[in-house]
């Protein structure tokens, strides 16, 4: 069955950015083996393995158009391919996550069977703060609720389960533990024996912007740096084929920022990782190939275009001329990019079906390497499974159906598109310049002071002011919410939201006490007595003592809290 | 703190405590609150991420907050909403609540049952929000009476 599926999934289903431009096996094979969704999986490769580069009409079409410097040249303006989607479809990457491990794994198996070609997981709030399920002060009443619980290693052996770690390539998004969910993976593969160069997947990692977004962090900003400068090394040198971090646009963009805004701090966060790389004697050829870049698709269609061709020429540039970068791979800014949660309406919310696929649109022509596709539902509650459908099956029409993916950077040429694209890389070097002033130099001290002094949280708070005044006083219409209302548009009366019942939380707590009742308590505190060592020491690697911590079953929150006893808790400023 | 309004003529200014209760990391809406809510004239002490019903209770008191806002995007309302309103009766302090966020429709008439005095969805106007804070002020656990 494999076999015969194998050589149109090589060549449509490598999008995925965790794949090899020579890349074997298609991702999210199992071995356990799931025969029906094997099958919907092949046929529809098949029939896209068949696609003839013509219009609907039967013109035939090239694979670009216009002068260069053509996709797959420098500087990666008009795409990192020669040929783009025609070599390798983005990965439609869905995100998902909710309640115990085991119903996660459950949504897992239901998105394969969909066609989705990658999968993505969303935490709990508890887990993605270091805080374990049976924390009485922080957790309660928030366990499986926005994602799924993972509090030792058990919740992970759960999670992928049926899964081969060996083809699949997985997507962890959690930021200020993941060096210990990365730990934890990294033992589910150890002992079902898949050797960790064999591991390939993408954690978010960007700690960066949790500090001037997110705000998902647990230790201050420069020992948060250490711990994520400790896993570029690690992955270097066992799993040269994972992504260490994913450095992310999308919730800088999602909590008020602009497009410009949104491109020039997620790269100048990207030339601070590679600039503390290098400070920790990393080669930048060594790394800089296993960075990517996670963005938003938001509503103006223009503009996301054009934020996406810059970002390419932008990284491109001072990756060779800045940081002297000369492997092709580390100048290409390979992206994934998620439709814009926040442009979702509660009112009218089926009408969020037609943003999301202009949206996508947005991302498929600026050249994104994998999708998200937001669910309709998202404004009022965690996707119910048909909103999720509907949000792939629209990725899959502009994949399939509109023509977009036929020919690279089709937009490119446009005088607006073009002008659009300079405009984006000006504004993001005004950020840079300022930064560099901030730093004496260093965009690495640049974005440690615009940190400290508030300068990131209070631009992205202007400009979400801005917008929501525009909204208010009507002069940027929102269909459905200040035009177009309906009087009885309201809200959804719940019967269709999806609803994580407190039985969730119940069942974690069980399951976590059980897990804590088998393990060996004295093994639990040797290997967490490690983990306090290696934080005291930093020519130490944190990865491996937390690996043996993990195989311990010490929970996220011990990991945690071993670390903050040495590097101290962050907390934030209250600025509006 | 404030003057009382009888001693100036003039009310005083509607002094709002606003916060994020637990580990929800989105603070862009509740931000956006708090300056509409200083545009609207009244007196905003934000606390910010991270808050306890512990933190917020003792801002309530020691900022003699005449409303307590709060924001939720993670699906928690109805096990914490409950807890503030347990945790401020236990001060002996009848501040009206209002909470902010993703909330399905369905969990608005049991959060109002559990004392919470206005539910403000996404979307919500700079005038709806700042009619909702006044409307709790002067409602039944309101201390004051209503003002423009």
């Amino acid at each position: 069955m494999q076999a015969a599926h194998c050589e149109p999934a090589r060549r449509l289903h490598n999008g995925s950015m965790e794949s090899e431009p020579a890349g074997g096996s298609r991702p999210f094979t199992t071995t356990s083996g799931v025969p029906a969704d094997a099958r919907a999986i092949g046929s529809h490769d098949a029939a896209v393995a068949a696609r003839p580069f013509t219009t609907m009409s039967g013109v035939p079409v090239d694979a670009v158009y216009g002068d260069g410097p053509l996709p797959g040249e420098f500087p990666y303006t008009r795409g990192i391919y020669p040929e783009m989607y025609r070599s390798r479809l983005w990965t439609m990457r869905m995100f998902a996550g909710f309640g115990t491990a085991v119903d996660t794994n459950g949504r897992f198996k239901e998105i394969l069977r969909h066609g989705g070609t990658g999968l993505s997981t969303a935490f709990d709030m508890p887990t993605l703060m270091g805080r374990d399920s049976d924390d009485e002060v922080w957790s309660a009443g928030e366990v499986g609720r926005a994602g799924v619980a993972v509090d030792t290693l058990a919740d992970m052996e759960d999670l992928f389960a049926g899964i081969d770690l060996a083809s699949a390539s997985t997507s962890m998004t959690i930021n200020g533990p993941a060096i210990v969910a990365l730990a934890q993976y990294v033992a589910v593969a150890d002992k079902a024996g898949v050797d960790r160069s064999r591991l390939s997947g993408t954690i978010q990692n960007d700690i960066l912007k949790e500090y001037q977004a997110q705000k998902e962090y647990i230790f201050p900003p420069r020992p948060s740096m250490r711990i994520v400068t400790d896993m570029m090394r690690f992955t270097a040198e066992q799993m040269p084929r994972w992504h260490p971090v994913s450095i992310s646009g999308y919730h800088i963009r999602e909590a008020g920022a602009t497009a410009a805004q949104e491109l020039g701090f997620t790269l100048a966060n990207g030339f601070a990782y590679v600039e503390a790389a290098r400070a920790a004697g990393l080669d930048v050829d060594d790394f800089a190939g296993r960075l990517s870049f996670f963005f938003n698709s938001h509503s103006d269609f223009f503009e996301e275009v054009g934020k996406y061709r810059s970002a390419r020429r932008i990284w491109a540039t001072w990756m060779r001329d800045r940081y002297g970068a000369t492997a092709e791979r580390s100048l290409m800014c390979r992206f994934h990019t998620q439709t814009a949660g926040v442009s979702l309406t509660a009112q009218q919310p089926e009408i969020n079906i037609a943003r999301v696929a202009l949206q996508a649109l947005a991302g498929a022509l600026g050249g994104t390497q994998s999708l998200h596709t937001d669910a309709y539902d998202e404004a009022l509650a965690l996707p119910t499974e048909k909103a999720a459908r509907i949000a792939l099956r629209t990725q899959q029409i502009v994949a399939h159906e509109t023509g977009a993916a036929n020919v690279a950077d089709p937009l490119g040429g446009s005088a607006y598109v073009e002008w659009m694209t300079d405009e984006m890389e000006r504004r993001a070097t005004e950020i840079f310049d300022h930064l560099l002033e901030l730093g004496g130099g260093s965009i690495l001290a640049g974005v440690y002071e615009g940190i400290d002094n508030g300068y990131f949280v209070g631009q992205i708070a202007d400009s979400a002011y801005r917008f929501e005044r525009e909204v208010n006083d009507g002069t940027r219409i929102i269909v459905g919410v200040n035009a177009f209302t309906e009087s009885d548009d309201g809200h959804q009366d719940g019967a269709d939201l999806l609803r994580i019942e407190q039985d969730t939380e119940d069942f974690q707590l069980k399951r976590l006490a059980a897990v804590k009742q088998a393990r060996d308590g004295e093994a639990v505190n040797r290997s967490l007595g490690a983990v306090r060592q290696a934080a005291e020491d930093t020519g130490a690697n944190l990865v491996p003592p937390i690996i043996e911590a993990v195989n311990a079953y010490a929970t996220e929150g011990e990991i945690c809290d071993a670390l903050a006893g040495v590097f101290g808790r962050y907390t934030e400023p209250a600025i509006v | 703190m404030t003057q009382p309004a009888a001693a100036t003529g003039d009310p005083a200014p509607i002094r709002v405590v606003l916060a994020k209760l637990g580990l929800d990391g989105h603070d862009r809406g509740l931000k956006v609150v708090a300056r509409m809510l200083r545009d609207a004239g009244m007196e905003v002490i934000y606390l910010g991420l991270r808050q306890t019903t512990g933190t917020v209770v003792a801002a309530a008191e020691q900022e003699d907050a005449d409303v307590v806002g709060l924001s939720m995007h993670n699906a928690g309302h109805l096990a914490l909403a409950p807890r503030i309103m347990r945790a401020l009766t236990d001060a002996g302090l009848g501040v009206p609540v209002v909470i902010g966020g993703i909330v399905p429709e369905a969990d608005v008439r049991t959060l109002k049952e559990m004392g919470i005095s206005a539910v403000l969805h996404p979307g919500a106007s700079a005038v709806e929000v700042a009619e909702a804070v006044r409307d709790a002020v002067s409602g039944p656990l309101g201390d004051r009476p209503a003002r423009c």
